[in-house]
């Protein structure tokens, strides 16, 4: 890790300045020494890589994973998962609370963080619950927790149903410049639906959720939001009516913002097809129009951020009928080429892209990285976003299987991932173990 | 600002049922007569007779230990015959309404009668209901005005001043009478108040009651000469208003490096009862900063002058 490691020939985007440019990057010390089109020497003994005019870009920064520790090992585990983040291109991970027991105590936060620093082979950080127990009551100890290291307060997928409880965390939270995420649902709204409310659930007699679930939350939110001038974060806005609502509170100025997940931006509900359980995720997947809005939404900044939403399920929670089967997608291993989908069908471009996979993120989680900048931590990829490859679930490191693009065509891999400077996933040497 | 020591100005109200009306005037009127009445109580005869023939009734809706004594000590060192009613055995609990007990206690005829009670503006109405003169001991979260005044005579008498005085009062200000009753006065007399807390107790529109809010303590304790620390009740502890004692007293509670913050001779206050460890350290509450002790006194010296002050108003007085 002491020697310098210059990626030359590279197509450097820098989704933070918003350019793409051809050029070399200097690795030093585990952080980006130097960058540009002019710089092609490199110091005395160093690691030369060319990366053959693929991408050279800032690993991504995953907002939303389960990892499985502490109580779910057999799901995941900090190790596996952060291979699987290392394989797709993710060199951050912020683990999501609902392992058990439940992240909602300093010292749990600080067990995971140390897990982390001796199994994982990316950046691992982990958000804390917003009220104990997730039960929706009593707000978590925001500021120890804080300070214990988590980056962000969150109840997971369970959404907060008296208002007060969430104006009184985020009066809190203010206080600690804490970021509050939040997964806007109405539970006697959304009842026992297991997919989108309509006519295609009706066809396959399931029940269904109403976007109004989401939305009459997501306007609440947006008010107690107004009334403290919190940082607020809407975890997964899936559909249109979310989104009018995200922008108004935009245009009032609030430091309202929100992320969609993958799978809304890659999947509509009649994926489901003939009961499909890897397609049952929360909150539903919704029709083709929602899914091309929130494409564009991502594409004009509305939508801040795209977690994997990475939920890896065993085979039995997910060998069930459609409605009682376990939600979840894998998604960490597969994020940036799904992302890479949105590209190539002309959303966006990759700069914008990538915004929205670290920039944006490491903005909200206050990062130092999700940027190409001198000084900036040496957590790189290299990818090439047009190879094309149906995806193997058994080359998926994970230990879980249930990932919704099992035999996808994809196009876009990632040929090299760099955690502080250091090459943690190298496809070259990674097929071969396969 | 300072009234003359002699002649006194008179109190010219027939009750004192907050500070807010007061003026400055008449709060120094009373902490004088008060700071006179504390000395007189570390003789050996402390009686006097000026309130003989009185009758004094404690009315107390909430629990209060430390507040009804201190009134019942002054009543009777006044020589007024003073009777406690025990709320919780009378007929209030036995579904009578305020304006019931409060026609019934009348005609009694009290010449003075002392009230706590839970709900703000309670006292205020019972005040227009009976045709003697009525004490705030505490209305809800609105005013404490003897808690106020009696902080105001052991800071007057420890620093010598209250003008230009940096007063900090920390935690709990969202229940707190004593806050509110406290920012009034203090500011009347020319502090210069700061409130400190969690948003989450701090009131909505606080900073426009002409006090400098802040939410960091070590912030708000900068350069403070007096630090007032309010009482957090057990039932807003845990997760409903902050998330535990333990993040709260790292966060908010007093201890010897937070209030390293304040001048070197900043002096410490709490209204009591004190939950230890949770807004404060015991190391600093029994410290050599510590007023704590002296404003139980001061309570009592307060509390003869306001009733004496109030007697020499009633109409057959």
């Amino acid at each position: 890790m002491n020697r310098p490691l210059l990626l030359k020939n590279a197509r450097l985007i820098d989704p933070a300045a918003g350019t793409d440019t051809r050029g070399a990057l200097l690795v030093k010390d585990g952080s980006i020494a130097d960058l540009g089109t002019d710089l092609n020497s490199a110091p005395d003994g160093a690691e030369i890589v060319d990366c053959g005019g693929k991408v050279l870009a800032p690993g991504l920064i995953d907002m939303r994973a389960f990892l499985g520790e502490p109580g779910a090992e057999h799901r995941e585990s900090i190790a596996s998962g952060s291979l699987a983040a290392a394989a797709g291109g993710v060199t951050t991970i912020v683990c999501t609370p609902e392992t058990s027991p439940i992240i909602d105590d300093p010292a749990i936060v600080d067990y995971l963080l140390r897990r982390a620093r001796d199994t994982a082979v990316v950046n691992v950080l982990t958000s804390a619950a917003l009220t104990k127990g997730l039960r929706g009551e009593e707000m978590t100890e925001i500021g120890l927790l804080k300070q214990a290291g988590a980056v962000f307060f969150t109840d997971g997928a369970h959404s907060i149903a008296n208002a007060r409880v969430l104006l009184r965390a985020l009066t809190y939270a203010r206080d600690f410049d804490a970021l509050i995420v939040h997964h806007t649902e109405d539970r006697d709204l959304a009842g026992n639906g297991v997919m989108n409310s309509g006519e295609y659930a009706s066809r396959l007699g399931l029940s269904g959720r109403p976007i109004e679930a989401e939305t009459i939350i997501l306007e609440r939110d947006a008010r107690l939001a107004r009334m403290t001038n919190s940082r607020y974060h809407a975890a997964t806005v899936t559909n249109r009516d979310s989104l009018d609502i995200v922008r108004r509170a935009k245009d009032q100025g609030l430091k309202f913002t929100c992320s969609t997940s993958i799978n809304h931006l890659s999947f509509n509900e009649t994926d489901i097809g003939d009961y499909r359980t890897f397609y049952k995720v929360s909150p539903p997947l919704r029709s083709e129009e929602d899914r091309l809005a929130l494409a564009e939404a991502v594409s004009s900044g509305l939508i801040d951020v795209i977690v994997s939403d990475h939920n890896p399920q065993d085979v039995e929670q997910k060998r069930q009928p459609f409605a009682e089967a376990a939600d979840g997608a894998l998604g960490i291993e597969t994020l940036l080429a799904a992302g890479l989908r949105l590209h190539h069908a002309g959303h966006m471009s990759l700069p914008v892209l990538l915004r929205a996979l670290s920039t944006r993120p490491a903005e909200l989680l206050d990062l130092p990285g999700g940027r190409l900048q001198k000084g900036a931590p040496a957590d790189l990829i290299v990818f090439d976003p047009d190879d094309p490859f149906m995806l193997d679930p058994a080359t998926l490191h994970s230990k879980s299987k249930n990932t919704p693009f099992d035999e996808a065509r994809l196009q876009g891999r990632v040929l090299r991932t760099l955690v502080a400077g250091k090459t943690v996933y190298d496809c070259t040497r990674t097929d071969a173990k396969k | 600002m300072t009234a003359p020591a002699q002649p006194k100005l008179p109190y010219p109200h027939r009750h004192l049922l907050g500070i807010e009306g007061l003026s400055p005037l008449e709060m120094q009127a009373l902490l004088d007569m008060a700071d006179e009445t504390a000395e007189a109580n570390r003789q050996a005869g402390k009686r006097r007779d000026t309130l003989h023939g009185r009758t004094q009734i404690n009315l107390f809706f909430e629990n209060s230990t430390r507040t009804q004594s201190s009134f019942e000590i002054a009543g009777k060192r006044l020589g007024a015959d003073v009777m406690n009613m025990a709320v919780a055995s009378s007929s209030i609990k036995k579904g009578e309404t305020l304006l019931d007990t409060a026609a019934t206690l009348n005609a009694m005829r009290p010449d003075l009668i002392v009230i706590r009670h839970q709900a703000a503006g309670a006292v205020h109405l019972l005040a227009r209901k009976v045709d003697c003169a009525v004490i705030n001991a505490g209305d809800g979260s609105h005013e404490h005005p003897t808690q106020a005044l009696l902080d105001a005579l052991t800071i007057r008498r420890n620093k010598g001043r209250i003008q230009g005085l940096i007063v900090a009062i920390c935690g709990d200000v969202l229940h707190s009478r004593v806050a509110r009753s406290n920012i009034i006065l203090l500011q009347a007399l020319g502090a210069r108040v700061r409130v400190i807390g969690p948003s989450t107790l701090l009131p909505r529109g606080i900073d426009r009651f002409g006090v400098e809010v802040f939410r960091d303590m070590r912030e708000g304790l900068k350069d403070a000469d007096i630090v007032m620390m309010l009482r957090l009740q057990l039932e807003r502890m845990n997760g409903s208003f902050v998330p535990s004692v333990r993040e709260y007293f790292r966060f908010y509670g007093l201890d010897a490096e937070k209030l390293s913050w304040a001048k070197p001779d900043a002096l410490v206050m709490h209204p009591g009862p004190m939950n230890r460890g949770v807004e404060i350290d015991s190391e600093i509450a029994d410290g050599a900063q510590s007023l704590i002790r002296e404003q139980v006194e001061m309570g009592v010296a307060v509390r003869m002058a306001v009733l004496e002050a109030l007697a020499r108003n009633l109409p057959n007085g």
